[in-house]
């Protein structure tokens, strides 16, 4: 399937992208030395074939030489991947923009989903507290269930959250990985990871095979941020990894957005002071919407507003999901007695049972995502 | 001449009898041997016998002594065996007569002046005595009140080697052992109920686990109370019967927790250290003794901390919960001991313990918190119950029901299931097995249809199922209900321990 995928436009490969994309993957040990020493780092990338093969040894050379591009082609088959290259009609067009954009891109799932005009990046620290995780989740959510793919990276913590989040709505999520896109990394991700390729697309610049280097996280944040119009960082310490997409982000002209946090807390130190230098400030989804619009020009979409309470729920039910809306989510919390405390767990139930609230680890209930 | 002597080794918490073989020879070497796989307490008895006898103006025999520890094959630890050899050394020297001896179990522990002082595991030897037909035990007076719980068997409680002697040989009346009960050295303070604060909602969740037997976990902030509301469960489980009783005061006289004060009246509570390790929890060592597992037997185990119990500990409690004993090889030697005790876990909701928006932890910290707490036992446990912190104002104002008030409920409701399961040997719900539970659970059509409902929406397992079903009978019990209706199961799945993430952190 050179010409495979499902995507409107003919996706596909020329062989000398190919050749790029197998040159880069072999010098990818030797790149992470380059990386570090060149001062703009990711022009690394936008050096030419001959300039590259140079820091390369003579067997890269001569493999790059006898290169035949029905290996990867193949390679790609195998695993499933649909190749996308620069010169395909099929390559998203946002991806040009960069001084470096990659070679080929490998796509597992739908290379369709990659070209769209107003997706959202949300990115942020692996190390993430409870309160960026669900606010990950919550713009992951509200972005996905108002048509708004959602880009990420697949990470622990916060990338992961947004796309948990973002597979509750209907728009297709994105996820660049930073080596072989068949391979979920980190492993934990397995499901998220087979559930983003079959919702939408897992991508990677590296092909299958291929393991990660330190630069390819680095380059991996670029096409995130390419991809997106609005790149938002939901947590990120004073010298994260995010804060490279953001600067990426800028760079292309992006909007880039930030969550605020407290200002004790350590894994807002980034965000907080992106915000102080211009960023702007989100709090919910359609915060990120009045950006979105606000940047391509097109009408802004709609939240779906929080549906409200179902209109049959007894006074007591209702005072009940108050209560547990307000963060009074234990037993003991909700009853003072030990009759109204069977009251509540029959309440408890039967809200649990129409979807409102759910019971989390602890036994303790909070609202349920709606 | 030959003596011989009855006497008793604690086994696990039965005992088995021994006999204390006495020869005196005048020819030959003086010396004193004792010999039938005597541990190191056993032999120094020898010393502490020879000073007693004296001190107590009796005449050590000289001559060659050999004293055999029967059958031999058992080994003898602890220093009960001091009395018996004492007196058989008497009876070998002439100072006794046989027929004193006779049909009369001796055991006890001897100071050098010629004092008695208790042994462990009374009871079980005083039963041990009884099962041999013997008609008369010789104790020490610190525990006579607890041999004294064995029907038909004269108790010689004596306070000094002297007066033992007195008692065997009959010239004097031995004193009757009721009144030799020791007072407790506290007046302990029965735990209530009433004296905790702000938590008056979690009542109907304990009192649903007390009434059926449920294993409960409490899930909580550190200082919200948890280890307070555990500690108050045997107060509100039901009285002991009479029976248990007696096990539970055998079981705790062998493990030296009960100093002979006659039948333990409360349930035990045992709160080992999250350091236990597995021979600890459920018994072990080379001379298999009770854990903790058996000394909670009848009461309640509290593991607080769970997820810090180190997982070979957890994992050997998986037996014991799930068989009501523990069986425990060593070499030859397989001893079983009871372990029907009821479980409550309590843990903090993250490694740091704040929990909600004050926590520090990372998502690795959590998940792994998590992993540790969804391992082996939570297969046991049905009832899960969030403790938050409870408001100010209920800290100073609210009135909380008395353990009475809520043991009585207990009770009828321990009544209603004992009725059903009498029938199969069980006592409570939580030991009814899966085919019992779906003959007696009466759920009507409504409630199992519900069940089936709750089944595909939370996502719950096969045994989830199974224990939503099986609290909710208690409540219904609790109701007086005959029936399950979906009432019962609403409650029950509100207090149900699977939820999704802990689905997903298994």
């Amino acid at each position: 399937m050179t010409a495979g995928g499902g995507g409107a436009v003919a996706a596909g490969a020329c062989d000398a992208c190919l050749r790029r994309a197998a040159l880069v993957a072999a010098l990818a040990g030797r790149l992470d030395v380059e990386w570090r020493r060149r001062d703009a780092a990711s022009r690394v990338l936008a050096l030419p074939d001959e300039e590259l093969l140079a820091v390369g040894t003579k067997a890269v050379r001569v493999r790059y030489e006898r290169f035949d591009a029905a290996v990867p082609r193949a390679v790609a088959a195998r695993a499933g991947v649909v190749l996308v290259c620069r010169c395909s009609p099929a390559y998203p067009a946002r991806l040009r923009a960069l001084p470096d954009p990659p070679a080929v891109l490998h796509v597992l799932g739908d290379p369709g989903v990659l070209d769209v005009p107003d997706a959202v990046a949300i990115v942020g620290a692996r190390r993430a507290t409870p309160y960026g995780l669900d606010v990950s989740r919550a713009l992951g959510r509200g972005l996905s269930r108002a048509g708004v793919p959602v880009v990420s990276g697949l990470a622990l913590g916060i990338d992961a959250a947004a796309h948990d989040g973002a597979l509750e709505g209907a728009a297709r999520p994105v996820a660049v990985l930073a080596a072989a896109p068949d391979v979920p990394y980190p492993a934990r991700h397995r499901r998220l990871h087979a559930a983003v390729a079959e919702r939408g697309a897992v991508v990677s610049e590296l092909p299958p095979g291929s393991s990660a280097f330190r630069w390819c996280f680095v380059a991996r944040n670029r096409i995130v941020a390419a991809l997106a119009q609005v790149v938002v960082i939901v947590e990120a310490a004073e010298r994260s990894g995010s804060l490279t997409t953001a600067d990426f982000a800028a760079d292309l002209g992006c909007t880039v957005a930030a969550v605020p946090g407290r200002v004790t807390n350590r894994t807002a130190a980034g965000t907080n002071a992106l915000i102080q230098s211009g960023a702007a400030l989100v709090r919910d989804a359609g915060d990120v919407l009045d950006l979105l619009a606000e940047a391509t020009g097109s009408p802004r979409r709609c939240a779906p507003a929080r549906p409200p309470a179902p209109p049959d729920l007894a006074p007591e039910l209702l005072a009940l999901l108050a209560a547990v809306e307000e963060g009074r989510g234990a037993l003991g919390e909700l009853a003072a007695d030990a009759e109204e405390a069977r009251a509540v767990l029959a309440g408890l139930g039967e809200l649990e049972f129409r979807g409102l609230i759910r019971r989390t680890f602890g036994g303790r209930y909070e609202p349920a995502a709606r | 001449m030959i003596a011989r002597v009855s006497t008793f080794a604690v086994d696990g918490v039965t005992s088995r009898r021994v006999w204390v073989e006495a020869d005196i020879r005048a020819k030959g070497l003086p010396a004193f041997t004792v010999v039938g796989l005597a541990d190191k307490a056993v032999r120094e008895a020898r010393e502490r016998v020879r000073a007693a006898l004296q001190n107590s103006g009796f005449v050590f025999p000289g001559g060659r002594i050999t004293v055999n520890l029967a059958p031999a094959d058992l080994r003898k630890i602890g220093p009960g065996f001091d009395l018996p050899l004492a007196v058989a050394l008497m009876v070998a020297a002439g100072e006794l007569a046989a027929e004193d001896v006779a049909g009369c179990a001796v055991i006890g522990e001897l100071a050098l002046n010629g004092e008695l002082r208790a042994v462990r595991g009374t009871l079980a030897i005083a039963e041990g005595a009884r099962r041999h037909g013997l008609q008369r035990i010789l104790v020490p007076c610190g525990v006579a009140a607890e041999a004294a719980l064995v029907p038909e068997l004269e108790v010689l409680a004596a306070a000094t080697l002297e007066e033992a002697v007195d008692f065997l040989r009959g010239d004097a009346e031995p004193p009757v052992p009721a009144t030799l009960a020791p007072a407790p050295l506290v007046a302990a303070e029965p735990l209530d109920l009433a004296d905790v604060r702000g938590h008056n909602g979690l009542i109907p969740a304990l009192e649903v686990a007390a009434a059926g037997g449920h294993n409960l976990y409490l899930h909580g902030p550190p200082g919200t109370g948890k280890t307070m509301l555990a500690r108050r469960l045997p107060s509100i489980l039901p009285p002991m019967t009479a029976v248990e009783a007696i096990e539970v005061t055998r079981i705790s006289s062998v493990g030296g927790l009960h100093h002979g004060g006659g039948l333990a009246a409360e349930r035990p509570f045992r709160a080992p250290h999250h350091t236990i390790s597995a021979s600890g929890l459920v018994g072990g060592g080379a001379q298999p003794t009770p854990g903790e597992a058996t000394l909670a037997h009848h009461g309640v185990l509290f593991l607080d901390e769970l997820s810090e119990f180190a997982r070979p500990s957890l994992e050997a409690l998986r037996q014991p919960l799930e068989d009501g004993h523990v069986t425990i090889v060593r070499g030859q030697k397989v001893m079983a001991f009871p372990t029907r005790f009821m479980l409550v876990a309590a843990s903090n909701p993250c490694p740091c313990g704040l929990g909600g928006d004050d926590c520090t932890c990372s998502t690795g910290d959590l998940a792994r918190h998590h992993r540790r707490l969804s391992g082996p036992l939570l297969d046991r446990i049905d009832v899960l119950v969030a403790v938050g912190r409870p408001a100010a104002g209920a800290l100073r104002d609210e009135q909380a029901p008395s353990s009475a008030a809520v043991r009585e409920r207990v009770i009828a409701a321990r009544e209603r299931q004992a009725d059903r399961l009498a029938a199969h040997g069980l006592t409570c719900n939580a030991q009814m097995p899966a085919r019992l539970l779906r003959e007696h659970a009466e759920a009507t059509p409504s409630a199992l249809r519900l069940l089936y409902e709750l089944h595909d929406r939370h996502r719950l397992s096969a045994r989830g199922h199974g224990r939503v079903l099986r609290v909710a009978r208690t409540l219904a019990d609790l109701d007086d209900s005959p029936t399950v209706g979906p009432e019962h199961i609403t409650l029950a799945a509100a207090l149900r321990l699977e939820t999704a993430a802990l689905a997903a952190a298994a």
